[in-house]
């Protein structure tokens, strides 16, 4: 298999946009935050051809910030990502129509005061995939593969449910024939019922057209379940990555079986369950701890961890951790 | 079998919406002991928020409660007058919210909200009540708990702000505790924290809790009992391991095989075709029907109320019987 996708040496920092006003009151020592936040730092990682790889993280690791910068959105501060060796980006502009995104919130994706025909043939007329009069059953033709009757062509999205509209969401993001579609937490709105209908039109189409994914989600049992291959990402960085089976089966880095462990398991023996939750709070990206991310919760943390931030390093199975003890 | 400490029985709570009446809860009877953790289940629009709201009487016009009762420690609650609703919600029935965030006031500090809630339900000096607040806090576990009580609720972390609403729930030593989805927004590694810290506060005080989420997992880590809702019933409940394990009600199984840890990685979920129906225009019969792979003809009558053994199921064709 050959890597489709190539980030190298990822990072985002978001700068404060400080006026000169809030610059000189900084600088007489007022309250003003000036730091950076380091949202992402020196991610490398590869997609296969035909793979999906899930993302998976806790609120402000970074894992939207990263999936914007695949998918061409956001510009890295440093550091690049390729597709089939070209870059994604140049000039903070998007050089392809190759990678395409769903988001998580169909509500606020879509433009309510566009029909969702208009909506989905949009892109693909502007890049000159169809043309205007072949549209309507072009778009026809979409909303049938998403399970979606091709008369609702002419509403708005308000008159869908959130199923529904997520259903609109990637039938728009797949009219662009991508070859790679990053969905960043594509289910986390929807009902467990309803998040099953798209979690399986997902499946079904990923395999009919040959997608290759990067799936962004919290929800580790929704990334085992459609993922080929899992980054657990804490603090901006990945901490381990590998074959899902193994990342699941047996979790090399403390932080990844805290995560597991935290995780409510559907409960179906009358035995007590006993929490094992990791102790402590994220740390604020403003000011990252030194040495390993992790160390302050990390129950195996020792002065090494404290001092030295340990690196990816590949492990038997196929896994890289970055872990000094793991 | 100690005396209920809460009894539903057919509680109605209905909107009188311009579009017609929409049966948020229609005919929901369960009851809850002293100490119970009772897990309340269903998907959006389900009516298990609104039955929660019911339970504190805090549903606002257009909806009201239609009919049916509600009796707490032996008090009938429906149609009992504002004052005396007043007097008991945060005092013997407290409510934590979905949203932290929402719950407190983002104007004032913690210490003096949680004075003022202490003084709403009796006199009690400020230094007593700042005292009680911190120790509550620190019980919640909440690092140096005193020093924080001068801090406004936008200094705290999600995770944070969510144990001091649980704190401020838990201040006057109520019996029952109505939880809203309280960990939904937090992150894994934090509602796990959460869970736990419920799980023994409920133990240590002999709290009573109805615990609302859409999340069969989180309820099967907590709860002792489970009702199941769907377009304002309950169409299963029983104890948490029985039911999750062999559901009786169809729309049981089907939410549990619609979860992808019930499943192998990479293969189809089995899903439930289908949405839920409109409260405005329910089905005649059974509210599942339209959805479900058993449905027959007798299904748009009533379904009858199956009973085993401590469980509870309303269905014309349980699993455990033939279809």
């Amino acid at each position: 298999m050959t890597d489709l996708v190539e980030a190298a040496g990822l990072t985002r920092r978001f700068d404060p946009r400080l006026s000169i006003g809030d610059r000189i009151a900084a600088l007489f020592g007022a309250p003003v935050e000036t730091r950076p936040v380091r949202a992402v730092t020196d991610v490398s990682f590869a997609i296969r051809q035909g793979e999906t790889l899930g993302l998976v993280g806790e609120s402000g690791c970074g894992k939207s910030t990263l999936g914007r910068m695949v998918a061409g959105i956001l510009p890295p501060t440093s550091g690049g990502i390729r597709l089939d060796g070209a870059p994604v980006m140049e000039r903070g502009r998007k050089t392809t129509t190759r990678i395409q995104t769903v988001f998580q919130d169909p509500f606020a994706s879509l433009n309510p005061r566009r029909r969702i025909g208009a909506t989905i043939s949009e892109g693909p007329i502007a890049h000159g995939l169809i043309t205007r009069v072949a549209a309507p059953a072009f778009v026809a033709d979409w909303l049938a593969r998403v399970g979606l009757d091709p008369a609702v062509a002419q509403r708005f999205p308000h008159q869908f449910s959130g199923g529904q509209r997520q259903r609109v969401a990637i039938a728009r993001a797949l009219a662009m024939q991508p070859d790679i579609l990053v969905c960043d937490e594509p289910v986390a709105s929807l009902d467990v019922s309803i998040q099953a209908q798209i979690l399986n039109l997902f499946l079904d189409l990923r395999q009919a057209l040959g997608l290759t994914c990067l799936f962004i989600s919290h929800d580790l049992s929704v990334v085992r379940h459609v993922s080929d291959r899992v980054a657990i990402m804490y603090l901006g960085r990945i901490v381990e990555v590998g074959p899902a089976a193994e990342v699941y089966g047996a979790p090399r880095h403390p932080y990844t079986q805290g995560l597991l462990d935290s995780v409510p398991k559907l409960r179906l023996d009358a035995n007590a369950v006993t929490f094992r939750p990791i102790a402590g709070e994220l740390p604020s990206p403003l000011s990252p701890p030194p040495g390993c991310a992790f160390h302050p919760r990390c129950p195996r943390a020792t002065e090494l961890c404290r001092r030295e931030r340990p690196a990816l390093a590949p492990r038997p199975g196929g896994i890289e951790v970055a872990c000094h003890h793991a | 079998m100690t005396a209920p400490l809460l009894e539903v029985t057919d509680l109605r709570t209905h909107f009188f919406t311009r579009a017609g009446v929409a049966k948020a809860v229609d005919g929901v009877s369960f009851s809850l002991a002293p100490g119970e953790i009772l897990g309340l289940v269903g998907e959006s629009g389900s009516g298990k928020t609104v039955t929660g709201f019911s339970l504190l009487g805090l549903v606002d016009p257009p909806g009201r409660i239609a009919g049916g009762s509600i009796r707490f420690d032996g008090r009938e609650l429906v149609g009992l007058p504002a004052e005396e609703m007043r007097a008991l919600r945060g005092q013997r029935i407290a409510m934590v919210f979905q949203d932290p965030q929402a719950t407190l006031n983002p104007v004032l500090t913690i210490g003096t909200q949680m004075t003022l809630a202490l003084q709403a339900h009796g006199r009690v000096s400020g230094r007593a009540a700042a005292e009680r607040a911190g120790a509550m806090l620190t019980r919640v576990g909440i690092p140096e708990a005193a020093s924080r009580l001068s801090n406004y609720p936008h200094e705290f972390s999600g995770g944070m702000r969510q144990r001091v609403a649980i704190a401020m729930a838990l201040l006057n030593g109520p019996d029952l505790i109505v939880a809203d989805e309280p960990t939904t927004a937090l992150d894994v590694s934090i509602q796990a924290q959460i869970l736990a810290e419920m799980k023994t506060l409920a133990k240590e005080s002999g709290t009573a809790l109805v615990w609302i989420s859409h999340d069969l997992a989180t309820v099967s880590s907590l709860a002792d009992r489970v009702l199941v809702m769907y377009a304002g019933r309950i169409v299963e409940s029983g104890p948490v391991g029985e039911v999750l394990r062999a559901p009786l009600h169809p729309y049981t199984r089907g939410l549990l095989d619609s979860l992808p840890a019930m499943a192998e990685p990479g293969q189809r979920l089995r899903q439930i075709q289908g949405a839920a129906p409109s409260l405005l225009a329910l089905p005649p019969g059974c509210p599942f029907a339209p959805r479900c792979a058993r449905a027959s003809d007798i299904c748009a009558t009533p379904p009858p109320a199956v009973e085993r053994a401590g469980r509870l199921a309303l269905c014309h064709h349980p699993l455990d019987a033939a279809a």
